[in-house]
């Protein structure tokens, strides 16, 4: 028997499992995903970096760990919580199950948690902070320490998971436009997706300054989705204010949408626990249509399907039908546009890829809207 | 898009009668369609044959027509009631096609009839072969190779490419229906001559072999916007190779990345939209080879399904509710999602368990057929179980399936993994093959040491599941070597799923041992929600499964409540009809005020629609699961008498165990189905039983058949469907039946009752409150004793039996109910023999004639049963003392000989799947229009072979004269015809089988004969006999073994040459038969699905 764990969270209560994973102590804001694959996607998003993940799908593990469906370097969970873990995976590409896959990225996590439990609990409650420990711990001790977390509102997680230093992705076959992107936490399949439209990508950090930008040749911006509070994170709205009075087209995904929000007025709040799963039904204003999109979100931009308050000059886009927060934006005369969710859906489904080509259009038409003036 | 105000009235076409490949799950998608439609303020008119369906229910439907769905009846209806459109996708397979046939007639653009849901070329482009393969090209999506061919010559040179073994598949045809595997070419010849003589369209499709691959399939629906949705995965346990109807299933899937499941869902989409499915549901299957990935498409279904039946209560998500309003004009983001109410019917479920479907085989009833499973689909019901783990569901699931073991276990015997030894070699070989065992022989094979990885070579199963069950078999060697349980071993094996049965066995226990042992350290399951989300929303519908966990989310309420016991796993014997009788109660019930808790494990029935009881718990129907909710919920009682055996059967333990019984009392139900005291009873009562006795062995057997003379029947005790039953002739064969069918002892034993030959036998359905009798209705079995009643047809009013005994089987059913206490439904069978009236069984159960007598006098007898269980009185319904019929009304009995290859003489043992019903003004028209219902299409002129038994030589004569006399050219095998011929009728004289060619069989291929009458011959012609019958079904011949049935033949054609051909909603029968009696104080089904 694997040794005994407990998930512990702010307000006390207890879930008890077992290890599942490296041995030790995290801490980190306890949420849940309710993708029923995808784990190891899940597992290597950027935008959880400071979380705690609980997966509402029992069994985790079935078909192992693979070196291709990783969206980063590696896991970025600060913990994880499952279930069930299979006695044996199964697939024709695993190389290794996840159990030895954590153990060597060092991922803590337990098992034998009821998951349900702790998703409604969470559904209730809200997100909040957390540790999972062995049952052995001090709980009185473990319980203050988890209050002295910091809370996820007001933390800026970013610039812990972006690139050092910047970095270039090819274009796949002949390349047609340079793209930047501000990696706030960037996922692989949103660089890959670019690229395979004929971006010559280059990644820059997240504290990238407004002048380095401007130094640069490039036909478009492209800004990730990343961890923590929109509010935290300052230094890029500078960025994107001064590329729109450039008419740059700009698109933002997640965290990028957010910024792009804040950089026109808007403002963002955090929800009670957040967006995380492949399912999330979002109608697209401009023709009803809906798409099923992939989520990963904590935090929205405050407004409904009419208007963004503090921000004239957006307008709202999509919409989620399940709670009616904005989804989705776009300047009113600029070519500018956002989403919260994920459409590069690295686990989820493929309804918004169209959202990439998008910009493509958009850097096209800018394109030729200089050849008609030079 | 809001709903279409163009149209006001939608024809729905219902399914037919229960056959395999086509069941109950039409019967459940088929209400939620025509109550979701009414519920928009549409005029819903339905079309089937189908009497034990809740769908053909006079409450439902604004006109309910009971008639044959082929395109000629259909016509009829189209002609009267002048819909505006048709819907043609909650019928399965035969809505279908009749509906394309109606479109290809012209009869559609005749009468302006628009097809919705999905147009003619979206269902062309789907069950075409060849047009599908063509529309996959288009979206660059691959299907297994192969080719299309209408000859055995195409056949052969596509073979050449595809290579042996070859997949051979009928075009349009259901459930598989003629098709098969071929390992070598004299198996392909077979397979495709047969082929193309099944398919409507002769043609068969040769496709490549992916056995061993990996099965998978999506539920897709789509709006009129163009907005797509996948419902549910399901990933099968057995590989390709076996029908998925015959699958072992699991949801959602368990063993593809997202990248291969994304890759899935947007090829599911691409195929909805490629084939034009404009507002509706499909199902797609998939093959994936495991070892590369590759992906293939099987087949697309444009409709509800089996797997869309599976995939709503999996998931929550009523597929065919929002299927058809999404035909009606809806998108589905203006849809709620019925679970969570506060979000939109536009999104994809999302599950935090698992499921298991079982599926449930026949075969007991079928000794000689061959049980492998292949292409053609053979199973007869399934059950579906939901657990937090794999493993829970799949020790659920088989416990749920009623088949004698509490979860996985092996059986007591071999013989009953389909063992004959249990060296390695043997076990390989068998696992090899797959069949209902497989999974059984599995678990020997790791109890033996074979490795997960020999295991999953060996059957193609994925080692995924192979090593979730050697998982069990290690916990199950844990735990027996345990020097004493503890609470956290208990606890852990709970959770695995074992059931305390299971428990008791591994540790030499008993059963209420473990139950006491576990209930004294508070281990109790706790019930979680399937509320489609995940746990993301609050849920509004209390849809329950239980697991061992840390919340329970099922709160006991203040209302009285009572507790209605399903039926379990469709099998023959015990069918839809059960299922009817529960959703009649729960309906009645909670309209009465009465909180409706509904326990059932059968995934295909409207009893499982969360819509249908105020709370629904999708649980095996075992002892420890009831009592497990029984004691949460404290109910003031539990309804056992509707459910057919499966709840009877817990009565008496649930009592013991301090359950309250609703109605009728164990104790009488207890009087009436042990012999002995039966026997006393009867002649108490004065009413006269064959001569019989009660054999506890196989000389007491003997001394019994001799003493009251032969033939004798001989029946196991406590057995639904005539399991086991048999009549013999003398006493060799009743001692071979012993020693090769049945065992006898002191606690089974085996009742022998003096046969009697040539009687008529009727059935009696009558109400009872315990002080008053009504009697709902007698019924009169067409074929003569000794075929099962079942298996018989049935027609109501009686025919041919005297006013006199007609009467005495009422008062002596009177008598019977009244003796016994009877509170609900009493079943009592009688025969007519020598002018007198025997009674030969007494069941104080709903049965399975319930529904239909239900619908030829419109009084539900069933719901009414269910009040007077919680104690209204008969009086307070005013219902006449005879209840009228109006017109005649006739059950006809469907078989699955054209997919179990067995001979289909009838017998005292069931082997009928589903039933027909006709309704017209004469006997001869009811009953074709029951005949045509079944699948039988009378010939109306042309050749018919008569070939019968000595013995009822001197009954054919007249039969043969009157057909004669329509005209038809009668064939007779040599002894028939020289019998015909002395009689004056003329006709020719034709080969049996072994005496040269061509002969009966050739003439039946080659098409030359429109019907065969033939008795059995004795042994000495059995050959003979059986390849005639079976040529007769596989070339779609009707055919009758009876002289009963021939001559009501003979009438059905003669009135369907001289007769008006009419159709007639039963609402109107009924309301000219009698005003309503329940009528102003019934809330209409229809009305019912809104809750509170």
């Amino acid at each position: 028997m694997a040794e005994a764990a407990i998930l512990m969270l702010e307000d006390g209560r207890v879930f008890r499992g077992s290890r599942y994973g490296a041995p030790g102590v995290v801490f980190g804001e306890v949420v849940f995903n309710t993708s029923m694959t995808g784990y190891q996607e899940v597992l290597t998003d950027p935008s959880y970096a400071g979380q705690i993940v609980t997966m509402t799908y029992p069994l985790i593990g079935n078909y192992g760990a693979n070196h291709e469906d990783q969206e980063s370097a590696g896991p970025c969970v600060a913990g994880f919580v499952i279930h069930e873990a299979p006695p044996l995976h199964s697939n024709w590409r695993a190389e290794e199950s996840l159990g030895a896959y954590l153990q060597r990225h060092r991922v803590v996590g337990i098992t034998g948690v009821d998951q349900r439990a702790l998703t409604r609990h969470i559904r209730s409650a809200g997100a909040m902070r957390g540790a999972i420990a062995r049952a052995d711990t001090d709980e009185s001790e473990l319980l203050r320490q988890i209050q002295a977390q910091p809370k996820m509102a007001g933390l800026d997680l970013s610039c812990g998971v972006s690139t050092v230093e910047p970095y270039t992705v090819p274009a796949v076959r002949a390349k047609r436009f340079d793209v930047l992107a501000f990696d706030l936490g960037v996922k692989s399949h949103s660089l890959k997706l670019l690229a395979e439209r004929g971006c010559e990508v280059t990644v820059l950090p997240a504290l990238t300054a407004t002048e380095d930008i401007f130094g640069r040749d490039f036909d478009g911006l492209f800004i990730s989705n990343g961890p923590g509070d929109p509010e935290a994170v300052g230094h890029v709205l500078e960025t994107i204010r001064a590329l729109a009075d450039n008419d740059t087209p700009i698109f933002g995904i997640c965290l990028g949408h957010q910024l792009i929000a804040r950089a026109f007025g808007a403002s963002t709040y955090k929800l009670l626990y957040g967006h995380r799963g492949g399912n999330h039904p979002v109608r697209r204003l401009a023709d009803g249509a809906v798409e099923i999109t992939a989520q990963n979100h904590g935090f929205a931009v405050q407004g409904d399907e009419d208007e963004i308050p503090g921000a004239a000059d957006l307008r709202p886009t999509h919409i989620n039908l399940n709670d009616r927060t904005i989804e989705g934006l776009e300047h009113r005369n600029k070519p500018i546009f956002s989403v919260q969710y994920h459409p590069e859906s690295a686990p989820g489904p493929h309804d918004s890829r169209y959202l990439f080509d998008r910009l493509i259009e958009d850097m096209a038409a800018r394109e030729l809207a200089s050849a008609h003036n030079a | 898009m809001p709903k279409r105000t163009d149209l006001k009235n939608i024809l729905l076409l219902g399914s037919g009668p229960i056959v395999i490949g086509q069941a109950a799950e039409f019967d459940y998608s088929g209400t939620q369609a025509v109550r979701a439609l009414r519920e928009e303020g549409y005029r819903v008119i339905l079309i089937n044959s189908n009497p034990a369906t809740i769908m053909t229910d006079p409450d439902l439907a604004d006109r309910t027509y009971i008639e044959p769905i082929t395109p000629e009846w259909v016509e009829r209806v189209i002609e009267l009631e002048r819909p505006d459109a048709i819907l043609p996708t909650m019928g399965g397979q035969t809505a279908l096609n009749v509906a394309l046939e109606l479109h290809d007639r012209g009869v559609l653009e005749k009468y302006g009839v628009e097809l919705i849901g999905a147009n003619a070329r979206a269902i062309r482009t789907a069950e075409n072969r060849s047009e599908f393969a063509k529309a996959m090209a288009r979206i660059g999506l691959e299907v297994p190779h192969g080719g299309f061919a209408r000859s055995l010559e195409d056949a052969t040179r596509i073979v050449e490419d595809t290579e042996y073994p070859a997949i051979i598949r009928p075009s349009f045809t259901l459930g598989g229906t003629g098709g098969g595997i071929a390992y070598n070419r004299e198996e392909f010849e077979g397979l495709v001559r047969a082929g193309i003589a099944r398919s409507p369209i002769n043609e068969v499709l040769i496709d490549r072999s992916v056995l061993g691959w990996k099965e998978y399939e999506l539920e897709v629906m789509r709006d009129g916007a163009d907005n797509v949705v996948v419902i549910c995965s399901i990933e099968n346990f057995d590989p390709m190779g076996v029908h998925t109807g015959d699958s072992v299933t699991v949801a959602p899937v368990q063993t593809l990345t997202d990248v291969e499941y994304q890759r899935m869902r947007d090829a599911a989409i691409a195929i909805i939209r490629e084939v034009g499915v404009e507002a509706g549901g499909c199902n797609v299957q998939f093959a994936v080879d495991p070892a590369t990935g590759e992906m293939l498409v099987v087949e697309m279904n444009p409709r509800v399904s089996r797997s869309s039946a599976l995939a709503s209560k999996a998931t929550g998500y009523p597929i065919a509710r929002i299927g058809a309003k999404l035909s009606v004009g809806y998108t589905l983001d203006e849809l709620p999602n019925s679970i969570t109410r506060t979000t939109p019917a536009s999104f994809e479920p999302v599950l935090d368990y698992v499921v298991v479907k079982f599926p449930r085989f026949a075969f007991e009833k079928f000794a000689v057929a061959d049980a492998t499973l292949g292409v053609q689909m053979k199973a007869v019901g399934e059950s579906m179980a939901i657990g937090r783990t794999f493993k829970q569901a799949w020790q659920k699931a088989i416990r749920a399936l009623e088949i004698g073991r509490s979860g996985w276990e092996v059986g007591r015997t071999l013989a009953d993994d389909r063992l004959n030894e249990e060296t390695p070699e043997a076990l390989r070989a068998a696992l090899r093959h797959p069949t209902p065992e497989r999974c059984f022989q599995m678990k020997r094979a790791l109890l033996q040491g074979f490795t997960i990885s020999e295991i999953a070579a060996l059957t193609h199963v994925d080692p995924w599941f192979v090593a979730q069950l050697a998982e069990l078999v290690g916990a199950e060697r844990t735990y027996a070597a345990l020097p004493e349980v503890g609470r956290a071993e208990l606890l852990r094996m709970k959770r695995f799923g074992f059931s305390d049965d299971q428990l008791a066995k591994l540790r030499g226990e008993s059963e209420a041992d473990v139950r006491e042992r576990r209930w004294s350290q508070r281990i109790h399951p706790v019930y979680n929600t399937v509320d489609t989300c995940a746990g993301e929303f609050p849920a509004h519908t209390p849809y329950l499964y239980s697991t061992y966990a840390d919340e329970n989310e099922s709160e006991r309420s203040e209302r009285r409540k009572v507790v209605i016991l399903g039926s379990g796993p469709n099998r023959i014997g015990q069918g839809v009809e059960f299922d009817y009788c529960c959703v009649q109660a729960a309906l009645a019930l909670r309209e009465a005020g009465w909180e409706t808790i509904m326990v059932n494990s059968n995934p295909e029935t409207v009893s499982t629609d969360f819509d249908i009881s105020d709370k629904l718990y999708f649980e095996p129907l075992t002892l420890e699961d009831v009592l497990e909710i029984v004691r949460l919920e404290q109910p003031e009682g539990v309804i056992v008498q509707l459910g057919g055996q499966t709840p009877l059967k817990l009565a008496g333990v649930l009592e013991r165990l301090g359950v309250q019984i609703l109605g009728t009392s164990v104790e009488s139900i207890d009087r009436a189905e042990d012999r002995e005291r039966f026997e006393e009873l009867a002649r108490r009562l004065g009413v006269t039983q064959p001569p019989n006795g009660n054999a506890t062995s196989v000389d007491e057997a003997a001394e019994i058949a001799h003493r009251i003379g032969y033939p004798v029947l001989l029946r196991p005790s406590y057995v639904l469907g005539g399991r086991g039953m048999v009549i013999v002739y003398d006493e060799d064969t009743l001692r071979n039946y012993f020693e090769r069918a049945a065992s006898v002892s002191e606690e089974r034993p085996v009742l022998v009752d003096r046969f009697l030959e040539d009687a008529f036998e009727a059935d009696v359905d009558a109400l009872c409150d315990g002080e008053t009798v009504v009697i709902g209705g007698v019924m009169q079995h067409i074929e003569e004793a000794g075929v099962h009643s079942g298996d018989s047809a049935c027609v109501l009013p009686p025919y041919l039996l005297r006013d006199q005994h007609i009467e005495e089987m009422r008062e002596y059913t009177r008598r019977f109910a009244l003796e016994l206490g009877v509170v609900g439904l009493i079943n009592v069978q009688y025969a007519v023999y020598d002018d007198r009236v025997y009674v030969l069984e007494v069941n104080s159960r709903a049965s399975r004639t319930v529904p239909f007598v239900s619908k030829a006098t419109g009084v539900p007898l069933a719901r009414i049963a269910s009040r007077l269980m919680l104690g209204e009185r008969l009086a307070d319904f005013d219902l006449p003392e005879h209840i009228p019929v109006h017109g005649v009304a006739v059950k006809e009995a469907v078989f699955p000989f054209n997919k179990i290859d067995v001979d289909p003489i009838l017998g005292p043992e069931m082997r009928s799947t589903g039933e027909a019903m006709g309704v017209d003004d004469s006997f001869g028209m009811a009953f074709a229009k029951a005949q045509m219902s079944a699948g039988m299409d009378l010939p109306m002129e042309g050749s018919i072979i008569v070939t019968v038994h000595d013995r009822d030589k001197p009954t054919v004569v007249p039969i043969a004269r009157r057909l004669h006399d329509m005209g038809f050219r009668l064939l007779a095998s040599e002894g028939t015809a020289r019998h015909l011929q002395a009689r004056g009728i003329p006709c020719d004289r034709v080969f049996k089988v072994n005496e040269g060619r061509p002969n009966m069989v050739d003439l039946m291929i080659s098409g030359e004969v429109g019907m065969l009458i033939n008795t059995p011959l004795g042994k000495r012609s059995q050959y003979d006999d059986r390849a005639m019958r079976r040529a007769a079904i596989a070339h779609g011949v009707p055919y009758v073994t009876t002289m009963s049935a021939a001559s009501a033949a003979a009438d059905a054609i003669s009135a369907l040459r001289n007769r008006r051909r009419e159709v007639r909603s039963i609402q109107e029968r009924v309301a000219a038969a009698h005003a309503d009696p329940l009528r102003p104080r019934t809330t209409t089904l229809a009305g019912a699905g809104g809750r509170g």
